[in-house]
């Protein structure tokens, strides 16, 4: 299923720009992630990497400056484009009171995916022996596990994510690290916030402090 | 029709499973009731002529307690991000929640009401008016109490707000609720008032997912 995402061309941002309450907090920002690439936002905390992703996401609009799909504005049929994405924030949406294999069927449902890969998603993250215990039991770790399972309950070919390894072990990592390589080769694309070292190759880095932005040009930007 | 199906059926397990949602809610609106006896006396003229105005206002007060969960839970957790990407519209998410909050509170309310008035001494005639017209409005309390939830996301205390903004909107059911049930110890009919109480639930059902979609998007930005 994957695969044939690859031919759709690129998701492309144009001078992007992003606005949080009264600040700028960057512009001018130009970035591509073609297919099978990866995308890592660095930069220091408050410098925009988990908004550049909420951009991404269409969780936020830009305050200026636009997001193509394929050449046209993701936008203009903004249900199709949200079909392609999986965006796993930096809050995990666990319901204490549900098990991690309801959450997965859950989630997996919520994107209309009929025939959610539920096994192999638990397998993934090696959560089957707590598939079926409260959430309210699990660690930080095995809850980001389980949001990352998500993953692969429901394939989509562009997956944005904002610190996946925070709070993972070192097993945890190599287990997202494979995932990605996997997710790559098979024409999917990654976008990365991450505030920790992260193991991606050759991926094409943003520190977004580069697009920061001086009081001068937001003066610019806001006329 | 999945993903609202997956959010309906999922709110249902939660309000289930955390045991104290439905019984809480339940068990306020039997305390409520039964204080009024207390507080006015136990004579039976004066409770059975109010009694269908505490079964009301308990119900809307009832209600209200448990609305300010509907959203903020997710709020809090970035379900609420997951939900507005899913292909299902936030208008039908608003009337999936809705329905689940309805379920676990405006139905059992319904269910119990009957035993409820005798306690109150309503007039066992006018019982079944009660509890079809409590049927009928608790509907539009959920949903225009879907507006209030969704316009307090972010605020400091929700639970008050909440409670600000939509007990305004509740007076036309309460008034209606009220009034069919008199008119029947009236032995007037109270047939105008059972329409009327069902029209404010209609009306409700697509202004309110309409209004609370509009404040769900406003909160996530």
């Amino acid at each position: 299923m994957e695969s044939g995402f690859a031919t759709e061309g690129a998701l492309v941002a144009e001078r992007l720009a992003c606005r949080r309450g009264e600040r700028l907090v960057f512009a001018g920002l130009d970035c591509r992630l073609p297919a099978g690439g990866a995308l890592v936002l660095s930069g220091s905390n408050g410098s925009g990497k988990s908004s550049l992703l909420r951009l991404f996401a269409t969780l936020l609009a830009p305050a200026s400056g636009r997001l193509l799909w394929g050449g046209s504005p993701v936008l203009r049929d903004a249900p199709r484009y949200r079909a392609l994405i999986h965006y796993v924030g930096h809050l995990d949406a666990t319901k204490s009171a549900l098990s991690p294999r309801e959450m997965l069927r859950f989630w997996a449902g919520l994107r209309g995916e009929a025939a959610p890969a539920i096994e192999p998603a638990l397998a993934a993250f090696a959560l089957g022996a707590i598939a079926d215990r409260p959430c309210r039991w699990l660690s930080a770790g095995q809850r980001r596990r389980l949001a990352l399972a998500r993953l692969v309950a429901a394939p989509a070919p562009i997956w944005l994510l904002d610190e996946p390894n925070a709070a993972l072990d070192r097993d945890g990592e190599a287990r997202l690290a494979t995932l990605i390589a996997e997710h790559r080769a098979a024409g999917g694309r990654v976008a990365i916030a991450a505030h920790q070292a992260i193991a991606v190759d050759d991926a094409a880095v943003i520190v977004l402090d580069d697009f920061a932005v001086s009081a001068d040009a937001a003066l610019a930007v806001w006329q | 029709m999945t993903p609202l199906l997956g959010l309906f059926e999922c709110e249902l397990r939660l309000s289930l499973r955390q045991g104290g949602d439905i019984g809480l809610v339940i068990g306020f609106f039997v305390l409520a009731v039964l204080l009024y006896p207390f507080g006015v006396g136990p004579e039976p003229e004066l409770l059975g002529r109010i009694a269908a105005g505490i079964i009301w206002v308990a119900a809307l007060l009832a209600a209200v307690l448990s609305l300010d969960r509907l959203f903020a839970v997710d709020h809090a957790d970035g379900g609420l991000d997951l939900i507005s990407l899913s292909p299902a519209p936030l208008e039908l998410v608003v009337l999936a929640k809705g329905a689940a909050h309805w379920v676990t509170t405006g139905l059992p309310l319904c269910v119990i009401s009957p035993v409820l008035a005798l306690f109150v001494d309503l007039d066992p005639k006018a019982i079944p008016i009660l509890t079809f017209g409590l049927l009928i409005g608790t509907p539009a309390l959920s949903l225009l109490g879907a507006i209030a939830a969704a316009l307090s996301l972010g605020a400091r205390r929700p639970g008050i707000l909440v409670s600000l903004l939509v007990l305004p909107l509740y007076l036309p059911v309460l008034i209606f609720g009220t009034g069919a049930v008199e008119a029947v110890l009236a032995a007037e009919g109270a047939r105008a008032h059972l329409l009327l109480l069902g029209a404010a639930s209609l009306a409700a059902l697509p202004v309110a997912p309409l209004a609370a979609a509009a404040a769900l998007r406003q909160a996530l930005d």
